[in-house]
């Protein structure tokens, strides 16, 4: 008998659960599996962060304090902005967009996905790099140290004769290596969003949140590419001879300030972008109103981007600039309060003559509004150059940008967390723990950072590991820690939340807010392939159309 | 929360003028303060009606249009947006926006391009890791950390003009209640002024970054009458006064490494890189204001700088108990 198939002999395969596992998630190109790496990887960080920013708290409580060395205390700053900017904020951005872009636009994967892949695993060999100078930071002799210049690495404390060591080095691999994974990311979500869409998601018919992350993903491309740019000069510097920011052989330190600011600004916007995204899908489905006034929406998205790209000096009003340029830096940086005024409003507009519907998600976003605002308005103190020459570089402008960060981006990202969490595990995230979470979360914040405007005011720096008695910082200070911890528990509290929920939380089913975007019309985890067959939409809100054959949005659009 | 907190500020904070040393910027004592103070109450005034305004507008919303169980299971009317609503918030931004910015602008003109007039102090201040250096061109006079100036009569004003230098890294010169703050950079002169209407004593701190001791860095100005100025401008220009009680002191002092570092006008001690020490019982404070001036301090400074600024560039001298008080004894001298 020819034979055309062959025996295999039985082979004893050894069944390994978790070999398996780990050998899929550390290969998989699938957009909703890295989108959760990146998430989980980020979470890691923002606790390794927040534990430095509880050591800064802990020595500066007092006068004196000398709870840790100054070298110790310079290094805590350095990493807690360095982690917190490029490997929290960022990578859990690019997390969701990863993860929701796709789902939102009735694709089945990113355009790249083993480009995808590889940008993951690069940012987060960064964030490793980074983490490694502590250990290696001095060349290996000795217990080694991290950076310590400061998130802005400014010259020339970078330089060689004031950093010596390899520990900002590692800074500026770290950022290298990982910046080349976010333009990665970037060129992926620009790409897919361009070229994925199902049938029928015309531009003007994409959620905000997909237009959002288009503009935030242009602005990546042009603002990482600068700071890519500086950190092989100052290599070049450190390492080949070069004197591009030297002072002393003819380089010029504002050089440096120029390069790093100009990506440092439009970064800000880089990270409030996909936020505003969060509130433009949150508010109108816990309002039960479609977003107010949707092209102004998109159009003053797309103004805060180029506004944001001419704002960048405003940064650097102290370091004498003429008049001319600080009176345009001045103007420009005004002007892109405008159309964020006006994300505000409708923001309003979409709540005014709804039903709304007090669930986490919306908590958070309505201390997203509060604080955002707050946030504005301080920056518009610190837009006006005078002004600025006594508040910059204080404890004012460090409460401000906390403001932005915590009270706008990480309140809209615990949001977004309570929104999307069922769509991504199948199950709900408790309500309960998540009204402690807010409560706590709020406390904390405004215990923290309204107070910390104070001490600014009355002259106290940044970055300063001790300070004098009698300045009258020493009571402002300790409010200012004790409110620090009380974030640090409403985090644990988000932590055991997101655990426990994991094991025990109500299962979601597909649609559990009654929304209107196309990742709710399947199931909660999606299937690998996302849709069984592809959608095809006629409006804005397909799911409304779905929900509400009589009164279809199309009939309007 | 916010609002409440600025309920916190000490009481002192808005008063007229404090005497006791501060360093709030709510209580300026010099034009370029005052000018910004101004602006400050303008632009706190504009922020807050803007706060007011949405606060109000956010507080209503949420109140007005919470969810009622009864009408849980309806949906409200769907309304998309309103042309003549998004141009109305929209255009009154806008010239919000332009009227800040024309206030701004007077402002950021006045302050940054005054002339300098004829009879103004000229003092080069340059910034090192981490201690001030302070030079009177026209006056000849070279001290370090504790600036004096004289007190500008709003009639017949002498203001003070410095001209900002760095040795080293990035710092930045800051006294909240004489005026905003501007960075010494290498290589990149910078310049501001300040013309203060009260004797006294005024604070501040380098606020820009510089390194390790960037903390103990502090400022400390003497504002001055203008017979006291002069002075003081008399005694700084005089040579190290040499006393015959402490020779041991100073031959120690010129014969190790200090001189490498330090001056003493009239003596082979004319080294740069450490603060001048011709008139150092001049000054109230050592290391950069990081401690009093008193021998026990200048002793445990001498010995081991690392005990009172750690990371300090001056190296211990690791001197014989009888070295070490025989330097400490001429520094004494050194009025």
């Amino acid at each position: 008998m020819s034979s055309n198939t062959i025996t295999i002999p039985a082979l004893q395969v050894h069944e390994k659960p978790w070999v398996d596992l780990l050998h899929q998630w550390v290969t998989t190109v699938d957009h909703k599996r890295l989108g959760i790496l990146y998430i989980a990887y980020a979470l890691v960080f923002l606790v390794v962060g927040g534990v430095e920013a509880l050591v800064i708290r802990i020595q500066l409580m007092h006068s004196h304090n000398d709870f840790v060395s100054p070298q110790v205390f310079n290094r805590m700053f350095t990493m807690h902005g360095t982690t917190m900017i490029f490997f929290v904020a960022m990578p859990i951005l690019f997390g969701f967009a990863n993860y929701l872009v796709p789902l939102m636009i009735g694709a089945r994967d990113m355009a790249f996905p083993r480009l995808n892949a590889f940008s993951f695993w690069l940012s987060a060999f960064g964030g490793l790099l980074l983490y490694f100078s502590f250990l290696g930071g001095s060349g290996l002799y000795g217990a080694g140290d991290a950076p310590d210049v400061g998130w802005w690495s400014y010259a020339p404390l970078a330089a060689r004769a004031f950093s010596p060591g390899h520990s900002s080095d590692y800074w500026t691999l770290s950022l290298l290596a990982s910046g080349f994974g976010s333009i990665g990311t970037a060129i992926n979500i620009f790409a897919t969003i361009l070229c994925l869409r199902c049938p029928g998601m015309k531009l003007n018919r994409m959620p905000l949140l997909v237009w959002l992350n288009l503009v935030m993903a242009g602005m990546v491309l042009i603002a990482i590419t600068p700071l890519s740019a500086a950190q092989i000069m100052l290599l070049i510097d450190r390492y080949l001879g070069g004197h591009f920011f030297d002072a002393q052989a003819g380089g010029s330190a504002v050089l440096w300030m120029h390069f790093f600011w100009i990506f440092g600004h439009p970064e800000v916007y880089v990270l409030i972008i996909p936020c505003f995204a969060f509130m433009s899908e949150i508010i109108p489905v816990f309002s039960r109103k479609p977003i107010f006034g949707y092209p102004v929406m998109v159009a003053a998205t797309v103004c805060i981007a180029f506004v944001s790209l001419s704002v960048w000096a405003h940064h650097m009003f102290t370091v004498g600039m003429n008049s001319y340029a600080n009176s345009f830096f001045t103007i420009t940086t005004m002007a892109v309060g405008i159309p964020t005024g006006i994300k505000i409003f409708n923001w309003i507009g979409t709540m005014w003559g709804g039903r709304i519907q007090f669930k986490t998600p919306m908590l958070f976003s309505i201390g997203f509004l509060f604080q955002f605002l707050i946030a504005g308005l301080t920056g518009i103190m610190l837009a006006c150059a005078p002004f600025d020459w006594q508040l910059s570089l204080s404890y004012f402008v460090v409460a401000h940008f906390h403001y932005v960060i915590v009270g706008g981006i990480l309140f809209a990202l615990f949001g977004a967390f309570y929104y999307w969490y069922p769509k991504m595990t199948g199950r709900m995230l408790s309500e309960r723990l998540g009204k402690w979470h807010f409560w706590l979360f709020v406390i904390g914040f405004h215990l923290t950072f309204d107070v910390m405007h104070i001490p600014g005011l009355l002259g106290m720096p940044r970055r300063i590991y001790t300070y004098e008695p009698g300045r009258g910082w020493d009571t402002l200070n300790l409010i200012v820690s004790i409110g620090a911890f009380i974030q640090a528990i409403g985090i644990l509290v988000f932590v055991w939340n997101l655990i426990n929920s994991y094991f025990k939380g109500a299962e979601a089913g597909n649609d559990p807010w009654d929304a209107w975007t196309l990742e709710w019309s399947t199931s909660s985890p999606p299937p690998a392939y996302n849709f069984a067959t592809v959608p095809v939409v006629e409006s804005r809100r397909p799911l409304w159309d779905l929900k509400h054959p009589e009164d279809p949005d199309s009939q309007y659009e | 929360m916010f609002v409440l907190s600025c309920l916190l500020l000490p009481p002192n904070a808005l008063a007229e003028h404090s005497h006791s040393p501060l360093t709030n910027i709510l209580s300026p004592e010099s034009t370029p303060a005052k000018s910004i103070f101004n602006l400050s109450l303008f632009v706190l005034a504009i922020t807050g009606i803007i706060f007011a305004v949405v606060f109000t507008l956010l507080v209503y919303s949420i109140s007005k249009f919470r969810a009622k169980s009864a009408s849980a299971n309806s949906e409200p009317a769907q309304v998309y947006g309103s042309t003549q609503i998004e141009l109305a918030w929209t255009i009154i931004p806008i010239l919000i926006v332009v009227v800040l910015f024309l206030a701004t602008a007077r402002v950021l003109h006045a302050v940054q391009d005054a002339p300098m007039p004829a009879n103004a102090v000229e003092v080069t201040v340059i910034g090192h890791q981490f201690w001030w250096e302070y030079r009177y061109p026209k006056l000849g006079v070279v001290t370090a950390n504790e600036l004096h100036i004289p007190v500008s009569d709003p009639a017949h004003p002498t203001p003070t003009f410095l001209q900002l230098l760095s040795a080293d890294t990035d710092h930045s010169f800051w006294i909240p209640e004489l005026a905003g703050k501007t960075d010494l950079i290498p290589n990149h002169p910078n310049r501001m002024w300040m013309d203060p209407q009260h004797t006294g004593i005024f604070l501040g701190q380098c606020a820009q970054y510089c390194g390790t001791q960037h903390a103990k860095m502090l400022l400390r100005v003497s504002v001055d009458t203008p017979e006291d100025f002069t002075e003081w401008v008399r005694e700084q220009r005089r040579p190290a006064i040499a006393d015959e009680r402490v020779v041991a002191g100073k031959r120690v002092f010129e014969t190790t490494a200090c001189i490498n570092c330090h001056s003493i006008n009239g003596t082979v001690a004319n080294g740069r890189f450490g603060p001048d020490l011709t008139h150092l019982m001049s000054r109230t404070t050592i290391a950069a204001g990081a401690a009093g001036n008193t021998p026990e301090n200048l002793r445990l400074w001498i010995q081991d700088p690392d005990a009172i600024k750690p990371g300090s560039l001056m190296p211990a001298m690791k001197l014989s108990d009888a070295d070490l008080d025989a330097v400490v004894k001429y520094m004494e001298t050194l009025r």
